[in-house]
């Protein structure tokens, strides 16, 4: 396979889980609006921050309303890292590597691309976006679905992996950062003292943004609390949104790659680096800066596959939306 | 008021009237006389004007809607920067009937070649100038004849191994060709696409004809490429050259090297090692190519022989081949024969070349750089089209009838200031088909333009992409100039 092929696969993968992603956040943010009283504020702004694309959101994130969150999250062009952006580079990219994956994969991003561009106007009221968003994330999946079964499990199929758990373990760092620090500021970190009657709500719309909270209640078999989520959504290896399973599954498809050595040696540190966290201690003091470190570790391995596999002209960095 | 209301009521089940239909003096390809379908379009137009206006309305939306899902799409530059916009379908499809087609068939080989005779010889003996069947200058004033390609012997002789020519049908409905792109003829895909649009849309309509498939299109561009592989491996390595995703034909090129299971690559993608072969960067490091399809013009391929500038190009391409280690389809220099004043000289070719009689006739044609000739035009400006030689896609030229009197002044002083650029042709009364337009079928001007493949062998497309001036009165059937398409079928007579 082409290097620059490999690059557009590789973001196309991201591009479509970013656009899962943003779809999820948004429709549980919206959600856990409709569960609070209403002197209980929380910020759309947080959304924002999670995204990381406060630079270009001009204005103060904790003051901003729904609207103007939503369509700058969903619809503004200014927004690199909005949902129509995404899709619009998704769709990009797949047009240009439409010849390595099958037909209906290009038909299925080029659909859902018209569907999102048609109703631009209609996201800000809350009914509409609800059935917008979700079928932006069954399309996702629909998406992912028809490549598991339609494709030859390739070189490109690794790469569009590769992208997607990349891209997926990136923004669960994000979620359980914000989660930490924006989102639930008066939380009592811990998680033994006495919740705040709504502690408990908001630690369950971080694991609904994740589609995690089912999954979390099987496995954990105890009330919702911060210490247990934060270690779900971090270390747990068997649920796909969880950054543990997420590098586990990149170590798996990397090892399928040509020239893989560099890379590999990149995500067994980072592996590591999650394997030996002590959490418990981390959520005392210094979880925040944990997760920062960990950040940089997923964007390093960015780097490596770039170096690794992409065209040696840098337009990679054209691409890149967000510090990956 | 009642005689109101019940045109209401007729226009909401507008259905095909063909006793309303006339193209005038124009060959129509589906009614022979108003009401009267043409032999191999009876079951078509019967069929037509048997679906009520909201079928016809519902089939339109439906193909719409294919093409949009398809993504089937080209590129308009303006100035307000490129736009991507659906491809322009109408869904009444053209009928071609076979006995016509292969006659035609036979007289776009011998004519593409002669052309290869031709170029080979251009670039080679030059016996064609020293017999002085051709004047000289023609090839030394030529823009898109290349020195650098002197000496050059390509597989088999041949030089222009996909070709796109222009026909048109007079009144009487026979077929001409107007030009021949020997460069790189874009259009192929549409017709593959539009193949495929008619199947959703009309399917019933495949029970009552016999079609000839072109499906084969990509298998057969496939085999000709690998026949002109430079190494005889079992499986060549082909590549599709693209200028990138702004390329007007970008969908073409990509279309293409899917359907044929070969890497579409840029000029970055590819490189010229030390041991002058040219080689793609891939994740497993550099591979060997053997053939490629290059959609980039001539002077954009190289920028160390060519246009230093050119950022789509591969450095060192022109070495690769010359020195035989890859082939180009098609190969550079070809446009020599493209260009429309040395189109007039394709019968003397086929005679010259060949010993045969062209199957196929030209347009009669008018050249500037002679002087009678050139007076000639002049003073019949108003009823002749002028092309310039050099330009395609409807740009430059100059339709008569249809020019106002300033526009006329104008364009004698460009042919006055360089007549070796222009050559005339009389306006062809070109054939009309029924295109579906506000629920009716109304007929517009369309022209026809097959694919000929030449490698170790030769094939045609059965019929080809027909292009449609969708515009009423309208000559130009360009997309690029807001012309549309059919689908086109070779049908089996009973």
């Amino acid at each position: 396979m082409l290097s620059r092929v490999a690059e557009r696969i590789y973001w196309l993968g991201r591009y479509m889980e970013r656009c899962e992603n943003i779809a999820r956040l948004v429709n549980v943010n919206s959600n856990l609006l409709l569960d609070l009283p209403s002197n209980m504020r929380v910020g759309w702004g947080s959304l924002i921050d999670i995204s990381g694309t406060g630079d270009y959101f001009e204005r103060d994130t904790q003051l901003a309303d729904e609207k103007t969150v939503i369509n700058f999250i969903l619809m503004d062009k200014k927004n690199p890292a909005s949902l129509i952006n995404s899709l619009s580079f998704a769709r990009e990219n797949s047009r240009i590597t439409r010849e390595t994956m099958p037909m209906e994969a290009w038909e299925l991003i080029n659909d859902l691309y018209h569907y999102i561009r048609d109703r631009a106007d209609k996201v800000t009221s809350r009914r509409d976006r609800s059935t917008i968003l979700l079928h932006v994330i069954n399309s996702v999946q629909q998406f992912t679905g028809l490549l598991a079964g339609c494709m030859s499990h390739n070189n490109a199929y690794e790469l569009i992996r590769i992208g997607r758990n990349l891209e997926r373990a990136d923004m669960s760092t994000r979620i359980v950062d914000v989660g930490l620090v924006n989102l639930l500021p008066h939380l009592s970190i811990g998680g033994n003292e006495v919740l705040e009657p709504y502690d408990n709500i908001l630690w369950m719309s971080v694991l609904r943004s994740l589609s995690a909270y089912q999954m979390y209640r099987q496995h954990v078999r105890d009330r919702v609390n911060a210490e247990a989520v934060v270690k779900f959504l971090l270390q747990n290896e068997d649920f796909p949104r969880a950054v543990a399973h997420c590098l586990k599954q990149l170590e798996q498809y990397l090892w399928a790659m040509p020239n893989n050595e560099k890379v590999l040696s990149a995500i067994l540190n980072t592996q590591q680096m999650l394997d030996e966290a002590d959490l418990s201690a981390l959520l005392e003091k210094g979880l925040h800066e944990y997760i920062d470190e960990l950040q940089r570790e997923i964007g390093n391995l960015h780097f490596k596959i770039a170096e690794t596999w992409f065209l040696p002209v840098v337009v990679a960095q054209t691409q890149e939306q967000k510090s990956a | 008021m009642l005689q109101d209301l019940s045109m209401n009521a007729t226009k909401n089940v507008m259905k095909i009237d063909w006793q309303n239909y006339s193209s005038g003096d124009f060959y129509d390809e589906v009614i022979a006389s108003p009401g009267v379908a043409r032999n191999e379009t009876r079951h078509l137009a019967h069929y037509l004007a048997s679906l009520s206006g909201d079928e016809l309305q519902e089939r339109k939306l439906s193909a719409e809607l294919a093409i949009k899902t398809m993504g089937i799409s080209f590129t308009v530059y303006s100035d307000a920067g490129n736009i991507d916009r659906e491809w322009p379908f109408d869904i009444i499809p053209r009928i071609i009937p076979q006995k016509q087609w292969q006659k035609t068939e036979r007289g776009l080989i011998q004519r593409l070649t002669a052309l290869n005779c031709f170029i080979n010889d251009i670039y080679n003996d030059q016996k064609i100038l020293k017999d002085k069947v051709l004047p000289a200058y023609l090839i030394e004033d030529s823009a898109n004849f290349r020195r650098e390609c002197m000496g050059m012997k390509p597989a088999y002789g041949v030089w222009s191994h996909i070709c796109g020519s222009d026909l048109i049908k007079d009144e009487k409905g026979e077929f001409f060709v107007l030009e021949d792109n020997l460069r790189v003829p874009s259009g192929v895909s549409y017709m593959l696409e539009n193949r495929k649009v008619t199947k959703r849309v009309f399917p019933e309509l495949f029970e009552n004809h016999k079609i000839v498939p072109v499906t084969d299109y990509p298998n057969q561009l496939f085999d000709m490429l690998a026949s002109l592989s430079p190494r005889k491996s079992e499986r060549p390595e082909i590549v599709v050259l693209t200028p990138g995703i702004y390329n007007s034909a970008y969908f073409e090129h990509s279309y293409l090297a899917q359907q044929m299971g070969v890497e579409l690559v840029e000029g970055n993608d590819l490189v010229v090692d030390v041991d002058d072969c040219v080689y793609m960067r891939s994740i497993d490091g550099l591979k060997r190519v053997d053939v490629i399809y290059r959609r980039i013009d001539d002077l954009f391929l190289d920028p160390e022989l060519f246009n230093p500038d050119s950022v789509l190009g591969v450095r060192g391409l022109m070495r690769a081949w010359l020195k035989g280690n890859v082939a180009l389809a098609n190969a550079p220099g070809a446009g020599v024969a493209d260009d429309k004043v040395i189109y007039t000289y394709v019968p003397a070719m086929i005679k010259y070349y060949l010993g045969e009689e062209p199957i196929l006739p030209n347009v009669p044609s008018f050249l500037c750089v002679d002087k009678k000739q050139c007076d000639y035009v002049l003073a019949n400006l108003d009823k002749l089209v002028v092309k310039p030689a050099n330009e395609s896609g409807g740009y430059g030229m100059i339709i008569g009838p249809q020019a106002s009197k300033k526009e006329l002044e104008d364009f004698a002083l460009l042919i006055k200031s360089n007549p070796r650029n222009y050559m005339a042709q009389p306006l062809i009364s070109l054939s009309t088909a029924p295109i579906l337009t506000n629920g009716n079928a109304e007929p517009r001007h369309i022209d026809l333009r097959p694919f000929i493949l030449q490698g170790r062998d030769h094939s045609v497309t059965p019929g080809g992409l027909t292009r449609v001036a969708m515009r009423k009165g309208s000559y130009i059937v360009n997309s690029s100039q807001g012309g549309g398409s059919k689908d086109t079928w070779i049908v089996v007579e009973d």
